[in-house]
């Protein structure tokens, strides 16, 4: 629905004054519209059984009179008369725009009875449809053009039942035609969501700044080691990959077994105390960097705040809404995405980590001056988001 | 967080019920026994001068369909209808008009202001707001370019943007045009009072605008005089704006607000019994009908219901302001009624969006829902008595 505070003109431009006069006659008239108003759609019930094709199409009046002009006498009212008089070119009319297609061969469908129904805009003429395919073969395509041409908005609403299965489909001038046959997609095709879902976990992990910097703050010694309470170099990759793998993946499980528990309506948390918390995991992930209280098992640490940060992405797939049929689907695929995220992460950190680990660079100014940096920004938004105010 | 997801479910599953719901909304199929019998009362005659005037366009169309002029003057026609109707078909109407320009980059100024008008019908603000400033580049002297996209950076919150759109209207077309928009964005802005006096006085100095101008004004001065807490100064800018000879589906559904909220729903009722115009408009006669406990309650409330499940069922989410307020006043399921209201705020975030949702977490006795709201009449310093005292609500510490 449009926002009305639009200020469609003051009225004080000449052009503004031209536009206005140039509508004039379409604004002065108050005329007053019979029936509430919703967008344009058809609902088109279609059913597939072996060769045979039955049907209903519910297309509202008011959409047959604006593409065929059904108000005969001209007094704006449209009559059971005046529609079934103009029954046989609807038809025509409509089975023009709606092809079933079995093989490559279309499918004649024809209308068996004229009907009219009340939907909540309005009537709406019902075709009742029949038809055959060519050879008893199952239809495979179906394309719907109707309005398009004249209604950008028009949708036809398509409710199929094939060998049992229900589904519905939406059609827009976008999407004219569905592929029924076996092995294309299907509306949604699982892969469809599952590679969306993934993308959109790909994404998150790379803008959430929060859930990188606690990243990124475990990673940083990683090519370090703690003794005597100074950080030196590892001397071989081995040890330094085996610190990487071990807090990826521990991050990794931590989080999916709450993203899962949280997206399925486990469990459930205030978002103020996620929020909160994630940004002190990153205020103590940091800290720890130059305290030194967690010098081994920084796995563990990852682990345990990993669970929270769960929680934090399972805000982001509620935001983007899971689709009810393909819930798991889109929820692995999610998943997928944020560890790919995270891998790209951690393939453009460790090669430059593990170059610089000897300098004293990457020890003072990397870790600890980069860890200063990370537990003072983290620990704004940990007072923002626990306290509810704006420091930034 | 989890409450979000909650209420996402809840959203779910209350959709998918009111889609099991549609073909009860509806009669069966039928063969009427009589030729006589009317089916469908059509918004005009093929005689009347709003059709003529709109056939006499779709000609020039038909005959120079690649021509930009007669096209995007018939799509802003539509635009105009649906403004003034509350029918989204006009949109699509103007969409198919522009069809061989829809798509492209290289389009002239009128196809770009008539695009962007449809784009943010369709709620798609940033393509709408894209397609106005490369207009305003073209022609900068075209006001409707200006106000519109002042509009649209309101209903994004960005009032920084807005003010720069106020001043191009200074600049490029009148100081009456960019004084009235600054008050506008004043009067969101806390200083409501100030923008009330500069309204006013715009008002005044032009006293020759026309009636779409006007009818704008007047709408502003009576939300402004709301915020003011002064109803009887309202109501006085309302009546002055009802009587012009201008429709406005907006105009409607702020003075049926405004008389919801002063229990005097009996002249709701009478003002648009028979109006029905679009779903802003119905949810207020349903609103009215249920306080009244009158007979057609329950079938508006149905029908009000189906026609929420098929708009979802379109999925464009073009109706969810109106959807959460129905959640709240009618159906009276405030954690749908939050949910929807939160859905609908992170889109827009008028200051009417503002409060719908701080009236949905009040109810539903959700204070972190209404947390952007909070923070926004933080920013803004935005006076509104009515806004003032949900906030008040919600931080109080009894919840």
């Amino acid at each position: 629905m449009t926002r009305g505070a639009g200020m469609a003109g003051w009225g004080v431009a000449p052009n503004v004054v031209r536009f206005v006069v140039a509508l004039a006659t379409v604004l002065l008239l108050g005329v007053v519209p019979a029936h509430a108003h919703k967008a344009s759609d058809s609902y088109l019930r279609l059913s597939i059984d072996g060769g045979t094709l039955s049907g209903q199409w519910d297309i509202a009046l008011r959409d047959l009179e604006f593409a065929l002009g059904l108000d005969a006498n001209g007094d704006g009212e449209i009559t059971w008369g005046e529609l079934r008089a103009r029954h046989a070119s609807i038809a025509a009319y409509a089975l023009s725009r709606l092809t079933v297609r079995a093989a490559g061969e279309s499918c004649p469908l024809r209308v068996i009875e004229h009907q009219v129904d009340d939907h909540s805009d309005g009537a709406y003429a019902v075709l009742r449809l029949s038809g055959d395919c060519a050879g008893g073969r199952a239809a495979d395509a179906i394309e719907y053009r109707l309005l398009f041409d004249v209604d950008r908005e028009h949708r036809g609403l398509l409710n199929l039942e094939r060998s049992g299965a229900v589904s519905t489909v939406v059609f827009s001038p976008e999407r004219p035609v569905l592929d029924l046959a076996p092995g294309s997609s299907a509306p949604v095709s699982a892969l469809d969501a599952f590679v969306q879902y993934a993308i959109e976990g790909v994404w998150h992990i790379w803008i959430g700044i929060d859930h990188v910097l606690f990243l990124v703050s475990l990673l940083l010694p990683a090519v370090l080691v703690r003794t005597a309470g100074h950080w030196q170099p590892v001397a071989a990759l081995r040890p330094a990959l085996r610190e990487v793998v071990w807090t990826v993946t521990a991050f990794t499980l931590a989080h999916s077994i709450t993203l899962a528990l949280a997206a399925l309506e486990v469990v459930s948390l205030p978002s103020r105390l996620v929020e909160s918390v994630i940004a002190l995991s990153v205020v103590l992930a940091a800290a720890n960097n130059l305290a030194g209280w967690v010098t081994h098992a920084r796995w563990v640490v990852a682990f345990v705040f990993g669970l929270i940060h769960g929680f934090g992405f399972a805000s982001v797939l509620a935001d983007l809404g899971l689709p009810r049929e393909q819930l798991l689907v889109a929820l692995v695929g999610f998943n997928v995405g944020v560890e790919l995220g995270q891998l790209a992460i951690v393939a453009a950190f460790l090669p430059i980590a593990w170059r610089l680990r000897r300098s004293g660079f990457y020890r003072k100014v990397v870790l600890v001056g980069g860890s200063i940096v990370i537990v003072l920004l983290a620990s704004v938004w940990f007072v923002g988001r626990a306290f509810d105010i704006s420091l930034l | 967080m989890m409450a979000r997801m909650h209420s996402r479910l809840v959203v779910c599953i209350a959709l998918a019920t009111l889609l099991a719901a549609i073909p009860l909304a509806h009669a069966a199929p039928r063969v009427p026994a009589d030729d006589a019998m009317v089916l469908e009362r059509l918004p005009f005659r093929p005689t009347d001068e709003v059709a003529r005037a709109l056939r006499s366009l779709r000609a020039q169309v038909a005959a120079r369909p690649q021509d930009p002029d007669p096209a995007s003057e018939l799509a802003r026609a539509y635009f105009r209808m649906a403004m003034r109707d509350g029918d989204p078909r006009y949109v699509g109407y103007g969409e198919a008009v522009l069809a061989p320009w829809w798509n492209r980059d290289d389009v002239p100024a009128p196809v770009l202001v008539a695009r962007g008008l449809l784009r943010q019908y369709r709620h798609d603000f940033g393509g709408a707001l894209d397609d106005l400033a490369r207009a305003g580049a073209l022609a900068p002297a075209d006001e409707t370019i200006w106000s519109w996209r002042a509009a649209l950076h309101v209903v994004r919150a960005d009032y920084p943007a807005a003010r720069a759109d106020c001043a191009q209207i200074r600049r490029h077309v009148s100081p009456t045009g960019a004084e009235a928009c600054e008050a506008w964005i004043d009067g969101i802005e806390g200083r409501a009072q100030a923008a009330y006096d500069a309204m006013h006085a715009a008002y005044v100095a032009d006293r020759d605008a026309g009636p779409a101008g006007r009818l704008w004004t007047l709408t502003r001065l009576a939300e402004l005089a709301l915020q003011l807490d002064d109803p009887a100064r309202a109501e006085a800018h309302f009546r002055e704006a009802l009587a012009l000879p201008v429709k406005d589906q907006y105009l409607l559904g702020a003075y049926t607000d405004f008389l919801l909220a002063r229990g005097r729903e009996r002249e709701v009722v009478e003002r648009l019994r028979g109006e029905r115009g679009s779903d802003t408009l119905l949810l207020r006669l349903a609103i009215a009908e249920k306080r009244l406990g009158l007979p057609t309650a329950a079938d508006r409330r149905r029908e009000m219901a189906a026609r929420f499940a098929a708009s979802a069922h379109r999925a464009d989410g073009l109706h969810r302001h109106e959807e959460a307020r129905f959640a709240l006043e009618v159906e009276e399921d405030p954690s749908r009624a939050v949910a929807l209201a939160r859905d609908n705020y992170r889109l827009q975030r008028e200051p009417r969006d503002a409060r719908l949702l701080l009236e949905a977490a009040v109810a539903a006795g959700s204070r972190d829902a209404a947390t952007p709201v909070l923070a926004w009449l933080a920013a803004t310093r935005h006076e509104d008595p009515r806004l003032r005292r949900l906030a008040d609500t919600l931080r109080s510490p009894a919840r």
